[in-house]
């Protein structure tokens, strides 16, 4: 093999390399990420600083214990309040057993047999599903063919397929996480496969689990679109009965008094998003607390 | 007396098969889920066809539901989705790359807690409270200044668009972080070796590598704008037509759902039907473009 | 040859000065046998090097002088701050967000730490080949020129694409390949593609950390080969584990280990066949002899 000198590849071309430009480019597309952070933080405070000079003036004890008014003076928002605490509390229950049971399915049993394959392709499509498509679904089953009619029930159930999807994909992730040392510890001892989940890799998925619910509770609470299907009114001047019953929710009153263009109208709407943005952070902080609390005693 | 040996061929208890039929009932939910919103959807469609031709649903461009001479041409809605979500992807996409790189490449950890808290934030927003910002602050007091009232109202697509383009960056920006992340180091070393700068890396060796994620998170928040709902039912109005100018107020699939199903439209009317073809529509196009951002990851994975 | 060997060391102990502790660069000309004795000529030196992970210190005062067209060897036990130390020579660890390194290395006699060098520029011009080879996801073609492109290469592309390719005996492999991506080709080949990208940007210093340490032993011998070809060129320093690969290809060889601070240090270092034949320390001859590490 004949080799030049290194002359020979040079005297072809030569290199300029242009530092300075280069570094200039690269600078200016630095900027360019700090900028577009910048966007987003500075949207996001105009966002609560809007949400709140226009809210905060409406928001006093008479609002949240009172019910909804044609006077925007007098309204109060306690029947939402009670519906949206309800239907979260309805919907954290029935996604708790369901979502964990689907998780520990896909990650402690199934094998990578076709039909497992096709339920987890199935579960992450069912996450891109538009909501209001939920709300199609469930005014199609609940409301008219099981008969339980716009009741916080009907919602509660639409709302659980609408987050089932996401829980288990985040117990999915809380279940992988646990080492297969956890699992092979249980199985030493004579345990079997469910003895094996129930007393090892459950303790130690516990935490990511409970915070994906709690988590997907607050997304709950922030839904509307679906519930605008499932007869969510905007006038309900009563605490709604979970079973029978008109009811109404926070986010949905929120929507019908922002639809109105009077000015006092943005104000109650504003005052109401607030209180769900306090109900999504005390959710949120629940879960860090969670969190916090149970994985103290895991460490690997 | 000596002790019976244990057994060593115990038949699996009943109770362990009992529960992994159960768990399995759970895992199956899904497929009922997806099940049932496909058959609702088929059957209250086809109920709607039986009165409105179907080729003049898909073709037609006048659309008026609740006025006289009723007409279903679906192309005015689904021009007014489209147009909410490429503003939407002009909005979101450089917003929500710039974010990945930077939360990839460049953030130092005390960048990157700073940075993540904001799009997670961004993320769990409830999107009636985007509606809301867009009605009471983006129209009224950024987009009229600057276009002049005469040019756009408190109602337009692109009011709209620019909300749920903010609404679908988090997801572009997380989905493309693990992507870039995913590029092994050795690729960017390997390209540092030979006098590359940081930017140089960045666009021609990482971006390249991740490309089917960060394509893959482009698609998935396309087929988001598309379907979302409540950002998107205040912003841009009540008028469905068919228009390629942002400025105009429009109606989306999603507003329109929500229009008739919050107003008193009798629940057997023409009218309601009408929203079960406008939804089947509306999955139809989300559920493609999810099934093509799946394919698109595997089909431009690149292996290393 | 004998006579050689026992020559060079004297006329070396004269020409730099040694200090205390650590015995000094004595990097003669390998191929001294091609003529009679010049000035040696030194491309790269390091001058009381110490580099640290946070405050841990991993390489401490490390004061070596690399041969121009000479192949230097790097040996030591895993763990000894080789790898480290070579990754200091391109400033390639600058990119590790803890890191730091004191001292000096002088490439051409100018200082790479030097507040106003920009360690891009350092990088082009002391390239590196890396443990596991890592073509880009790119056609080969683009693998090559992915470098004289960001270096702003005035000339023909194709020309210096295939230049590159034959020097690192590659070209006849991939000709017809062009277009396929570089990492469809064997581990070896995709090894020499990496030599290859890396002399298309024309460094003076090429620096291999373990390049053979992923390859069955054909590729390993093909690249030894290509070492000896392009040192006639360029200035190869190479770790390796590989005691026989040392001995084999190597002109000069720097032995370093770790001290009780566990920072790596250089025991000794000179001619590959006085390092491995009559090594002067005892840590050495351990070392060489397969009685440690």
């Amino acid at each position: 093999m004949a080799l030049g000198s290194p002359a020979a590849t040079t005297s072809a071309g030569r290199f300029e390399p242009a530092l300075m430009r280069r570094k200039l480019v690269g600078t200016l597309f630095y900027g360019a990420c700090l900028a577009a952070i910048g966007i987003l933080l500075l949207t996001l405070i105009l966002l609560l600083v809007q949400v709140l000079t226009r809210g905060l003036p409406w928001l006093d004890v008479q609002f949240l214990t009172g019910v909804p008014s044609r006077r925007p003076v007098d309204t109060g928002i306690l029947p939402a309040l009670v519906g949206s605490l309800e239907i979260a509390l309805i919907v954290g229950l029935l996604s708790f057993p369901v979502g964990v049971a689907a998780a520990i399915y896909l990650t402690e049993y199934a094998r990578d047999s076709r039909v497992n394959r096709l339920l987890q392709t199935n579960i992450s499509n069912l996450a891109g599903v538009p909501s209001i498509i939920y709300g199609i679904l469930g005014l199609a089953v609940f409301v008219r063919l099981l008969g339980f009619g716009t009741t916080v029930i009907s919602a509660a159930l639409t709302l659980t397929l609408l987050i089932l999807p996401v829980i288990i994909i985040a117990s999915i992730e809380a279940f992988k996480a646990v080492p297969n040392a956890q699992r092979e510890g249980a199985y030493a001892l004579g345990a079997t496969r469910w003895q094996m989940v129930r007393q090892s890799v459950f303790p130690a998925a516990a935490p990511g689990v409970m915070t994906g619910i709690i988590l997907a509770m607050a997304r709950a609470i922030g839904e509307a679109a679906p519930l605008l299907l499932i007869g969510a009114a905007g006038f309900v001047t009563f605490l709604p009965n979970p079973v029978s019953g008109n009811y109404s929710v926070l986010p949905v009153i929120a929507y019908n008094w922002a639809k109105r263009p009077q000015d006092d109208f943005q104000g109650i709407s504003g005052a109401t998003i607030i209180v769900i943005l306090l109900m999504m952070l005390v959710l949120n902080g629940l879960a860090l607390i969670v969190r916090a609390r149970l994985s103290r005693h895991i460490q690997w | 007396m000596s002790a019976q040996p244990m057994s060593l061929t115990r038949r699996r208890p009943m109770s362990e098969q009992v529960i992994e039929r159960l768990l399995f009932l759970a895992a199956a939910v899904g497929v009922v889920t997806t099940a049932g919103i496909i058959l609702v959807l088929a059957f209250q469609t086809l109920e709607f066809f039986a009165e409105v031709n179907p080729i003049s649903f898909f073709t037609g461009t006048v659309w008026s539901a609740s006025i006289a001479p009723y007409t279903f041409g679906v192309l005015p809605l689904v021009s007014g989705t489209l147009l909410v979500a490429t503003t939407a992807m002009v909005i979101g996409v450089p917003l929500g790359l710039l974010s990945a790189i930077l939360l990839a490449e460049y953030a130092s950890p005390r960048v990157r807690t700073v940075v993540k808290p904001i799009l997670e934030t961004i993320a769990g927003i409830p999107t009636i409270v985007l509606g809301f910002f867009a009605i009471n602050f983006l129209a009224p007091q950024i987009l009229q200044p600057i276009l002049g009232k005469q040019n756009i109202g408190i109602f337009s697509a692109l009011s709209g668009g620019i909300v749920v383009g903010v609404l679908v960056t988090p997801l572009i920006a997380s989905i493309s972080e693990d992507a870039m992340r995913a590029v092994p180091r050795g690729l960017r070393e390997g390209a540092y070796a030979m006098g590359a700068t940081k930017f140089e890396v960045v666009r021609k060796i990482v971006f390249p590598a991740a490309i089917s994620g960060i394509m893959a998170s482009i698609i998935l928040a396309m087929s988001r704008a598309i379907g979302e709902t409540m950002a998107v039912v205040l912003a841009v109005g009540t008028q469905p037509q068919l228009t390629f100018d942002p400025t105009e107020s429009i109606q989306t699939m999603t507003a329109f759902i929500v229009q008739i199903s919050a107003g008193d439209t009798p629940q057997g009317s023409i009218q309601f039907k009408s929203l079960f073809a406008v939804a089947a529509t509306l999955f139809s196009m989300t559920f493609a473009l999810n099934l093509i951002s799946g394919w698109v990851v595997r089909k431009f994975r690149t292996a290393y | 040859m004998n006579t050689q060997v026992s020559e060079a060391p004297a006329r070396e102990s004269s020409t730099d000065g040694a200090g205390p502790t650590i015995r000094l660069a004595t990097t003669p000309r390998p191929d001294a046998a091609d003529g009679p004795p010049k000035d040696l000529e030194y491309i790269v030196e390091l001058q009381d090097v110490s580099c640290y992970y946070g405050s841990v210190r991993a390489v401490r005062n490390v004061d070596i002088k690399v041969a121009k067209n000479a192949i230097t060897a790097l040996i030591g036990p895993s763990g000894c701050g080789k790898s480290t130390l070579l990754r200091t020579i391109n400033r390639m660890n600058d990119l590790v967000p803890s890191y730091h390194a004191e001292g000096q290395i002088l490439l051409d006699g100018q200082d790479l730490f030097a507040k106003a060098v920009d360690p891009v520029a350092v990088r082009r011009r002391v390239g590196m080949v890396f443990q596991k080879p890592n073509p880009f996801p790119k056609s080969v073609y683009d693998n090559i020129a992915f470098g004289p492109r960001i270096n702003g290469y005035k000339g023909n592309m194709n020309e210096l694409v295939e230049t590159s390719l034959r020097r690192a005996a590659l070209w006849d492999d991939v000709k017809d390949k062009m277009k396929q991506s570089g990492m469809a080709l064997s581990g070896g080949q995709q090894q020499r593609l990496c030599i290859a990208r890396t002399i298309a940007v024309n460094p003076e210093v090429i620096l291999m950390d373990e390049p053979c340490s992923a390859l069955d032993p054909r590729s390993t011998l093909q690249i030894e080969e290509l070492m000896a070809e392009l040192k006639r060129d360029y200035t190869i320093v190479i770790v390796t584990h590989n005691m026989q690969q040392a001995a084999r290809a190597s002109d000069a060889t720097v032995f370093m280990t770790m001290g009780d601070d566990r920072a790596g240090y250089v025991v000794e270092n000179g001619r590959t066949i006085d390092i491995f034949t009559n090594p002067k320390n005892q840590l050495t001859e351990d070392y060489v002899s397969g009685r440690f590490g």
